[in-house]
């Protein structure tokens, strides 16, 4: 990793308006993403994740979110500060986004050439008949079958794999530094999330692209990131290299989450270790640790004081009074 | 063990009906003759990907969608060729729940109400009576009584399916098709719920039809487990020796796809390429043919028979022996 940075997030704060008045659905959220790097980020729903992926680009529909606080600088410029025309160039460009579901993201209307060339001929400012031809080698590159076909197809004509692969395709377009990946691949089917991630990991290792990649699944988080770091009730729990956070996860909510996975074992458990209780709602956080009442290790520390997130020699991060 | 629920050669076609600009298109064999028995008191974990045709099983063997072809025996009796009030009778013993429990329970309805409901229907007990049963089945599904005058809306997911096992348990069923009942929830939750579905079934012996595309969930409650693959039992077999050992080309690539904390298991993944073909139009010969890695020209002519190959353990496929 270089000394700066591609992308460093500071302090990020998001609010929304509730009934409840403002609810912080990311409150004071701080990582880097060194170029090249794949980070994962991971949490159970509402716990911040796709909100603080939209903020990247600053997508958060506004109202009701607002941003707060905080700073999202790619290459040492701030984000949040540039006005929607300076955007524009970024968005697509130096930073994409592929979103969970293709077929609301792509336009049912367009065929598959005309939404990749609109991207290739605005940003790459490409003539009509080059945009096109640069659409069906990157629809090549992503391992879509016939491309030639494929092109003056309409979303619906494709199947749900075919649709992520365009994502991928329309996404990778303009050769970006950093791909933001929402639950790319959690409407598809086993066997086709498999090709998918395939194929991402391919792209990204080709093109030494980073990659923040939003999941709920600690699976596929450890089949294709380097570090993962974990958010709970908007704020970030633990960061650490994929490898430790698995093999020796500090937090407790990251133990609970680990040993409540499905996954497949050796031998069938009788009962499936859980994480008692569930998640606070955002308007009725608990003083202190916002995990304190569904943990096993909480002391009346936890209960009064809110854990920092603090950083470790080896730049791993926790934010815990008590952590394993 | 005694057999609960047998279903022989049991098939649902859907038909796109024609209309003035469209020709009537060709039946959609959601479910092409399946054949299996499950003992009572046991779990069948039926797992395969979208459109493979296991939520349609699970509604063709209730009866919710009317079967095209085949016959389901519940406790000795021909489910197939009931109506009226025998087959509302015979309902009593068979209940489903769904994977959306909020779309499932009526909005302007308690909990109380949802869970009565089925009571109601069948004439079962005075209402006193049926008041007891419902705070009594909100204790067994880990709720408190408090929670009976409140509407589905104020519950958060996992609670919500809670109430809905709660409904299905209602009438002591001796089945319960469960179609994806933990899909929508979080890991954390999901734990929870697997963990009460396997105690029910262990107390109380209800057997359960339990469907998922989650090998990971079907492997954590089944006794037996069914891999689905375009209409059809690609392959059947105790939970332990298929994920053990899993012999159909299909179940192994599905295994092999599953993304586990584990690098041993990625460097053997298989890749299948393609998509599963459409249901309108399925490939000639074996169903996985176009995708099969291991696909030799038999395959591409002649539909291989679900057949017994060990104790318990049947394939269709043309490469076993």
């Amino acid at each position: 990793m270089s000394a700066a940075p591609l992308l460093e997030v500071d302090g990020l704060t998001v609010e929304f308006r509730s009934l409840h008045g403002p609810v912080r659905a990311v409150d004071g959220v701080s990582f880097t993403i060194g170029a090249g790097e794949t980070v994962g980020l991971v949490g159970e729903s509402g716990c911040g994740k796709t909100v603080t992926g939209l903020s990247l680009l600053k997508l958060v529909p506004s109202p009701p979110g607002r941003y707060a606080a905080g700073s999202v600088r790619l290459s040492g410029q701030d984000l949040l500060a540039m006005p929607e025309s300076g955007l524009r160039a970024i968005r697509g460009r130096a930073l994409a986004m592929i979103f969970q579901e293709p077929m609301t993201a792509l336009n049912p209307v367009f065929t598959v050439a005309s939404q990749m060339t609109e991207v290739l001929r605005r940003h790459g400012a490409l003539g009509r008949r080059e945009a096109r031809d640069a659409a069906l080698a990157l629809l090549k590159s992503v391992g879509i079958p016939e491309p030639e076909q494929r092109l003056d197809d309409y979303p619906h004509q494709l199947s749900g794999g075919q649709r992520q692969r365009v994502m991928i395709a329309m996404a990778l377009s303009c050769d970006p530094k950093l791909l933001i990946a929402d639950e790319p691949t959690t409407a598809l089917d086993v066997t086709t999330q498999a090709q998918v991630l395939e194929e991402i990991r391919r792209q990204q290792a080709t093109r030494r692209m980073a990659m923040l990649l939003v999941t709920h699944d600690l699976g596929v988080v450890f089949e294709t990131c380097a570090r993962a770091i974990v958010m709970y009730c908007g704020v970030i729990v633990e960061s650490a290299p994929v490898a430790k956070l698995f093999s020796a996860p500090r937090h407790p909510y990251t133990t609970g989450l680990l040993e409540s996975m499905p996954r497949i074992r050796d031998e069938k458990l009788r009962e499936l270790p859980t994480i008692p209780g569930r998640v606070p709602e955002l308007h009725r956080l608990p003083p202190g640790c916002r995990f304190a009442d569904r943990c096993p290790r909480a002391k009346d520390d936890c209960r009064a004081v809110e854990p920092q997130l603090t950083t470790a020699a080896d730049g791993s991060q926790v934010a815990c009074h008590h952590p394993s | 063990m005694t057999v609960l629920l047998e279903v022989r050669e049991l098939s649902k076609h859907f038909t796109a009906r024609g209309g003035l600009f469209r020709r009537a298109g060709a039946p959609v064999k959601a479910v092409d003759g399946v054949s299996f028995t499950l003992a009572r008191g046991e779990t069948l974990g039926l797992v395969g990907e979208s459109g493979c045709g296991k939520s349609t099983l699970g509604r063709a063997i209730l009866r919710l969608h009317e079967p095209t072809a085949g016959e389901v025996w519940l406790d000795g009796e021909n489910v197939t060729a009931l109506s009226g009030d025998a087959l509302l009778e015979h309902r009593r013993c068979m209940q489903i729940i769904f994977q959306d429990p909020y779309a499932s329970l009526n909005p302007r309805r308690t909990v109380a109400q949802a869970i009565r409901e089925p009571l109601e229907v069948h004439r079962i007990g005075t209402p006193v009576e049926r008041e007891r049963r419902v705070d009594e089945l909100l204790d067994v599904v880990g709720m408190r009584s408090s929670a009976r005058n409140r509407y589905p809306h104020e519950f958060s997911g996992g609670q919500r399916q809670r109430i809905g096992i709660a409904r299905a348990l209602a009438l002591d069923p001796a089945l319960i098709v469960a179609d994806e009942p933990v899909s929508a929830l979080d890991v954390s939750v999901q734990s929870q719920v697997l963990n009460l579905i396997a105690n029910l079934q262990r107390e109380r012996g209800i057997a359960f039809l339990f469907i998922s595309h989650d090998l990971a969930v079907i492997q954590h409650v089944s006794d037996v487990v069914a891999v689905m693959y375009l209409g059809r039992f690609v392959e059947m077999a105790p939970a332990a020796e298929l994920y053990r050992r899993p012999r159909h080309p299909y179940t192994q690539a599905l295994l092999s796809a599953v993304p586990q904390p584990d690098p041993a298991r990625r460097a053997g993944r298989i890749v299948l390429q393609g998509d599963i073909p459409s249901p309108t139009d399925p490939p000639p010969g074996c169903p996985f043919h176009p995708r099969c890695p291991l696909a030799v020209d038999r395959c591409r002519g002649e539909v291989p028979a679900l057949r017994a190959v060990a104790e318990g353990v049947s394939v269709a496929c043309h490469l076993i022996e």
